[in-house]
């Protein structure tokens, strides 16, 4: 079965961000870019799948600008099978990503999507969710566990109160959380390897899908800064601050 | 303006969370209308303050509220309301937007404020930027972060209307298949007044359970970084951070746990942080209150022996 998998080149997230001046958002000329570390966990996941010869090919995409092929690339040492960039300038807000990936997915018939369960930029965790309600398909979210059966897959979810099991009847879309695998190390023959795969690059514009943004940023702004605190030097001193200076404790 | 909240509920209670949602949706308009999915909890719905009808569709149908059945619902019943807000939980962000592209409308995640009935701030980056986000949208989508507004209050002369709503929708693509509820005597994490979290510096299951006996003489609960998470020392529910829990209370206690951008993300608004830790660069300190470079083992001894002195 053919798997489609989602990846984003985002600000790398040992990165500590730089907010413009003028507020129209974070600096991200000469920054550290990286695959989205979820989306890192959605290749491997793939990867595995079809090493247990589940999964017959992998095809990454990214939507973005052409800096993305980087992105591919290192998809493509991981194992994925062939990249697609849809590429445009244009930021693109998770409905009209999911819009995109619908128009994608018609064509190209995969069985399983999976996604990041959200990118480190804008922190949405959208993009699978409302994928898999544009496609009428079944959506495994936060997933720590993925098992493949004849036209089911099980997933396990990490809930707030703990785990959720679920079965899906595929097409499905999956988006991985932290837990669900710990992505492989490339290595230098895979990337050389992963030269010679190819990476199709469509323009955005042919497809047909309303990407006009529907939410203006009116502005990006620091968070406030915490009052820098004080050394304590024995844990009786601790507590006599907590008690008398901050009052949290009776 | 009229506004449709999602509540999320077990089979008895309403989760802390609808609480907080309700006092944002409440804090725009006067006409809040609340969804719950058993009728068991709907007389616990209707007490609260701010709420002027309870909509209650049939448990059976949609028992655990599986996103397949509960988005259209949703996106049905968002065609009469200007805003659907709903938790910023596993549940809100699991459903939520599913609904919002079944109505063709994009949603805002995790407002932490509302400023005017269009216009919302949230964070962006793990909290180290925020975004000033304006929507055009006929109706506004969003999850609300509990950490940014305070719990509606039950009123016991409050008396909302309780509507049985009978749309039925089948779900024929997923299937619930089981659970693993972690259930704990301690507050809930993100309820909790108090919260004492380990981290990788713990080194064992063992050792993270020493933890325990603290939390328990602090009425605390108990939470954790995602690396102590990772190596088993604690179960998933308990990861505060950027894509774990986020957490406000009014004393965090961070004990071996160095203070990586994606945890400070889950617990920098606390009222009052302490950190012990004995690495003195770990950037932890840099945003605690009270800062203590001590070997944690030793320290945590001490500080049962103090507080148990009281
Ligand atoms: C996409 C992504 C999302 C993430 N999301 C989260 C998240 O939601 N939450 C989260 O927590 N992390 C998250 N992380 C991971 C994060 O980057 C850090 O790796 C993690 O928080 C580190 O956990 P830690 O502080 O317990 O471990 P470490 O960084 O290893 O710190 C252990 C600390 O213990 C101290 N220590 C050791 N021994 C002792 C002792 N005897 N006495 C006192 N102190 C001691 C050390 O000095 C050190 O500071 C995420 C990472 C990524 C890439
Ligand atoms: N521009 C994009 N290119 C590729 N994948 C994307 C893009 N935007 C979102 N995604 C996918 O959707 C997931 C969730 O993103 P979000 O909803 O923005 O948090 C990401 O982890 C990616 O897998």
């Amino acid at each position: 079965m053919k798997v489609l998998v989602a990846v984003k080149r985002v600000i790398d997230f040992k990165t500590h961000i730089r907010i413009k001046a003028d507020q129209t958002g974070v600096e991200t000329a000469n920054v550290k870019m990286s695959m989205n570390p979820f989306d890192e966990i959605a290749v491997e996941e793939a990867v595995r799948l079809k090493e247990q010869g589940i999964a017959t090919e992998i095809i990454v995409v990214s939507i973005g600008s052409n800096a993305c092929q980087e992105t591919l690339r290192s998809a493509l040492a991981m194992g994925a099978d062939r990249a697609i960039l849809i590429q445009t300038e244009e930021k693109i807000q998770p409905l009209a990503a999911a819009k995109i990936f619908k128009a994608l997915a018609e064509k190209e018939m995969p069985r399983l999507i999976i996604l990041g369960k959200q990118a480190i930029d804008d922190d949405n965790n959208q993009t699978g969710q409302m994928l898999a309600g544009l496609l009428q398909w079944p959506q495994g979210t936060f997933v720590s566990k993925v098992e493949v059966l004849q036209d089911k897959v099980k997933v396990t979810r990490e809930i707030d109160g703990g785990l959720e099991m679920l079965s899906l009847t595929m097409p499905a879309v999956i988006t991985t959380d932290l837990r669900l695998n710990e992505p492989r190390f490339i290595s230098l023959p895979n990337i050389v390897q992963a030269k010679r795969k190819t990476i199709d690059i469509i323009p955005l514009t042919e497809f047909k899908v309303d990407t006009k943004p529907r939410l203006q940023i009116l502005k990006v702004t620091p968070p406030e800064k915490r009052k820098s605190g004080v050394k304590v030097n024995s844990v009786a001193e601790l507590v006599q601050k907590l008690k008398d200076e901050a009052q949290v404790l009776s | 303006m009229t506004i449709l909240v999602i509540a999320e509920h077990d089979q008895n209670a309403l989760k802390r969370a609808t609480y907080h949602t309700v006092t944002a949706a409440a804090s725009m308009s006067s006409d809040v209308d609340l969804l719950v999915f058993n009728p068991q909890v709907s007389t616990e719905a209707a007490k609260i303050s701010g709420i002027k009808h309870v909509l209650v569709v049939d448990e059976k149908n949609y028992a655990h509220q599986l996103a397949e059945n509960v988005a259209p619902l949703v996106s049905e019943l968002a065609k009469q309301y200007t805003h659907v807000l709903a938790p910023a939980t596993t549940f809100g962000k699991n459903i939520l937007p599913r609904a919002a592209a079944l109505t063709d409308m994009a949603m805002i995640s995790d407002v932490i404020k509302i400023i005017s009935p269009d216009t919302f701030l949230r964070p962006i980056y793990a909290g180290n930027a925020l975004a000033t986000v304006q929507s055009h949208e006929a109706i506004q989508f969003l999850t609300v972060r509990s950490t940014g507004f305070a719990a509606a209050t039950q009123n016991q002369s409050a008396t909302a209307e309780i509507k049985a709503l009978d749309i039925l929708i089948p779900n024929t693509l997923s299937q619930f298949e089981g659970e693993e509820i972690h259930i704990s005597a301690r507050p809930e994490l993100t309820a909790a007044r108090i919260i004492v979290a380990g981290g990788r510096g713990l080194k064992s299951l063992e050792n993270f359970k020493l933890l325990e006996k603290l939390a328990d003489t602090l009425g605390a609960a108990l939470g954790a970084s995602r690396a102590a998470v990772d190596a088993g020392f604690a179960p998933n529910d308990y990861q505060v951070g950027q894509t774990g829990k986020v957490v406000a209370p009014d004393l965090y206690i961070a004990i071996g746990i160095s203070g990586a951008i994606q945890h400070l993300a889950g617990m920098k608004d606390s009222k009052v942080i302490v950190a012990i830790n004995n690495d003195p660069d770990a950037p932890i300190f840099q945003v605690a209150d009270y800062g203590l470079v001590a070997d944690l083992f030793t320290s945590l001894q001490e500080l049962q022996l103090e507080l148990d002195k009281r």
